[in-house]
């Protein structure tokens, strides 16, 4: 179980403000069915633009009912600009901590206020976190909301960026692009950073065919194929030849609509890390 | 939390029975001698190791010197395995199933990372194994099954007997893991040609740490501990006596109580299941209801979440067990109901009640009054309904839907 502050407790067991507004002046919904929990959050504001009236609606677990739960309480009373400053760190430090795994329901509250925020100001509800392309097709995460948390709660590894926004959680195939996020982050915060020779393929003695052959074999073994399996999917090394790697889906990898654009890019972007710059990931159709 | 629990998550630990205690406690304080020593005062353990690989043997319907005693299911697991494949290294292929508990399924996946071909044999909506597709997938490769006998998440049993025959058939070694199976089903290992099946002590009231492997004779396993004679050399480290002589009165105790585990523990069962369906609305049983062990019902009350219903009930002290992301440590729900295919809707919302023969009427009448008000109070919070289609909510996916086509046909 969980170890979940009182204030947790408290805010799941007797929610604040749960229900509907009929006519909200803001209203925003985020998450969903799919991935485990949503939050629908309504206000009202008067004349001044204070927030008058709020309520929530939400499907999830006991921390992401009172973090919305919290965050209602937060809000109330305030202007609209003096909520927009709420982050996902003030409504976890509202509650007195949430568990790391947890995060996430902090950043689904700021999240929804955001959405609530915009379809107040321009009356729509597409909000600014669904701007931008889609990193983590698995929970429908975008590289701006991404940059965000991580920049807003100084996170430094993958693991982290999966606990506050989910990014990452499913299938794994994103891992790269969030590590890539890290690093951009990292270049910019840290003083002249050095320069990565030993990590750069280019920069290696070149390969032998074997040891091409070998390295590709253990990056999908290491790190395509336990994503691919934790799905039921998984993937062959069907051939190297020069620079082309084919390779063929298997259980659920071979099913997926999206498999061929998705998956292929992903193990390429992987060995083209590991192996080399110029490698090209083909699939071979059965 | 009152003082009184009613603990329904017996598939994931169960009360040690008060003779089992009883039985072991002499051997934690007076007699804690070492049962290899050549003394007398560690000496007459041996007799009571054996009367517990007795005990083993007859619950199991084997040879006492097919069993050896290991820390518990996992390490039976882990011994069967790897120790098969160890002795036999020209074949190169394991047949595993998608639900079977991380024991197997990190073990083989661990192997196929080390170089070995493995084939995880897929389940239906409800669970089932296809055997066609077991047929099919073994080759002059397979070194070994490996499948559960039951499940832990949904119950469902799985065949063995036909699986042991087609095993048997083409020559290939089964592994079982029978950690949820052993005390709550008959199992006749005189019967049913299976070479290995693992068991462990706390799933049978019997204390946490101890299990059994049963090693069909002229079965080649190579030992996973090794640096003693222990356990015919199978199994190294000075015996964990005390456990030990509890495993085998609970697998005595248990023999006992095999009809009433399929009498009143199955009846008590189908009443919370009844109760729990008639009264929650949108909440249907995960898993083959016909064929499943005894004492276990998965139920998904579909448009709440796992993990609130969970704490909902520990705070009226009663305990259970969800296939929700949020209960897994991961974002991802449950792999078995996944495998099964249950969407969405119903997975994260999914509860597994796992009864023991201590539970009374009382505590599943308790169960069905405080259900529907907690599920209810869950949907009041909710913003999805019934009526909404969920499909439409739910983003992009990049895995495949697996619920799709089944939806379609209603």
């Amino acid at each position: 179980m969980w170890e979940y502050s009182d204030s947790v407790k408290d805010h799941f067991f007797n929610p604040r403000n749960v229900g509907v507004i009929e006519e909200p002046d803001g209203i925003g919904e985020v998450g969903s069915l799919a991935c485990g929990d949503a939050l629908k959050l309504m206000f009202k504001v008067d004349n001044q633009e204070k927030i008058t009236e709020v309520k929530f609606q939400t499907f999830g677990c006991g921390s992401a009912i009172a973090a919305a739960s919290a965050l209602t309480e937060m809000i109330k009373g305030k202007t609209v600009a003096e909520a927009e400053k709420i982050t996902n760190k003030d409504i976890a430090d509202y509650l007195g901590g949430l568990p790391e795994q947890k995060m996430h329901c902090s950043v689904m509250g700021r999240e929804a206020l955001e959405a609530a925020i915009d379809h107040y100001r321009i009356g729509s509800t597409s909000s600014r976190i669904q701007e931008g392309k889609v990193i983590c097709s698995c929970f429908g995460v975008t590289e701006e909301e991404i940059r965000r948390v991580i920049g807003e709660n100084n996170l430094k590894t993958v693991e982290q960026v999966t606990n506050y926004c989910k990014a990452g959680g499913g299938c794994g195939g994103c891992h790269p692009d969030i590590e890539e996020l890290l690093e951009e982050r990292t270049v910019e915060t840290t003083e002249p950073s050095l320069p990565k020779a030993s990590l750069s393929p280019a920069l290696r003695k070149p390969l032998t065919n074997i040891q091409k052959i070998q390295l590709v074999q253990k990056t999908l073994n290491e790190q395509v194929r336990p994503a691919l399996q934790a799905d039921g999917g998984d993937l062959e090394l069907i051939d190297v030849d020069g620079n082309r790697v084919i390779i063929a889906f298997r259980g659920m990898c071979a099913q997926c609509q999206v498999s061929d654009f998705t998956m292929a890019e992903v193990v390429q972007a992987k060995l083209r890390i590991f192996v080399s710059e110029d490698i090209i990931v083909e699939e071979q159709k059965t | 939390m009152s003082g009184k629990v009613i603990y329904l998550d017996n598939n994931a630990t169960t009360r040690v029975a008060e003779e089992v205690i009883a039985e072991m406690l002499p051997y934690l304080t007076t007699y804690y001698g070492n049962a290899s020593s050549m003394h007398n005062f560690g000496g007459v353990l041996r007799h009571k190791i054996d009367q517990a690989r007795q005990s083993a043997a007859q619950l199991l319907h084997c040879e006492p010197d097919e069993i050896i005693f290991t820390s518990g299911g996992t390490e039976s697991d882990n011994t069967a395995i790897r120790g098969a494949l160890a002795l036999d290294q020209t074949k190169r292929h394991i047949i595993t199933s998608r639900v079977e508990h991380p024991a197997v399924r990190s073990t083989c996946r661990e192997l196929q990372r080390e170089g070995y071909r493995l084939t995880e044999l897929g389940v239906d909506r409800l669970g089932r194994l296809n055997l066609d597709e077991l047929d099919r997938s073994i080759s002059d490769d397979t070194a070994l099954v490996s499948i559960m006998y039951a499940n832990n998440e949904s119950g469902v049993v799985f065949p063995m007997e036909q699986i042991a025959q087609i095993c048997q058939s083409y020559g290939v070694h089964l592994h079982t893991d029978a950690v949820q199976a052993a005390g709550k089903l008959p199992i006749n290992l005189a019967e049913t040609p299976i070479d290995m099946l693992s068991l462990s002590g706390h799933k049978l009231h019997a204390p946490k740490g101890v299990g059994a492997l049963f090693i069909r004779r002229g079965t080649a396993v190579a030992p996973f501990m090794v640096g003693g004679h222990q356990e015919f050399g199978k199994r190294a480290g000075t015996e964990n006596v005390p456990s030990i002589i509890g495993l085998g009165k609970a697998c005595e105790l248990t023999r006992e109580h095999l009809q009433e585990e399929n009498g009143l523990v199955r009846a008590l069962r189908d009443k919370l299941e009844e109760g729990l369906l008639r009264d929650c609305l949108d909440a249907h049983v995960n898993g083959d209801r016909e064929i499943r062990l005894p004492n276990t019902t998965n139920i998904s009350f579909d448009y709440v979440e796992g993990e609130a219903i969970l704490l909902l009930l520990d705070r009226l002290g009663i305990c259970a067990s969800s296939g929700s992301a949020c209960t897994s440590g991961s974002l991802e729900p449950s792999h078995v109901l996944r495998a099964m295919g249950v969407p969405f809707t119903s997975v994260h919302g999914s509860i597994r009640f796992s009864l023991s023969r201590y539970n009374t009427a009382e505590e599943i009448d308790t169960v069905i009054r405080e259900m529907p008000g907690i599920i209810r109070r869950l949907r009041d919070i909710s913003m999805f309904k019934p009526e909404q289609d969920a499909t439409t909510t739910a983003p992009a996916e990049r895995k495949p839907q697996l619920w799709a086509s089944d939806k379609m046909g209603g």
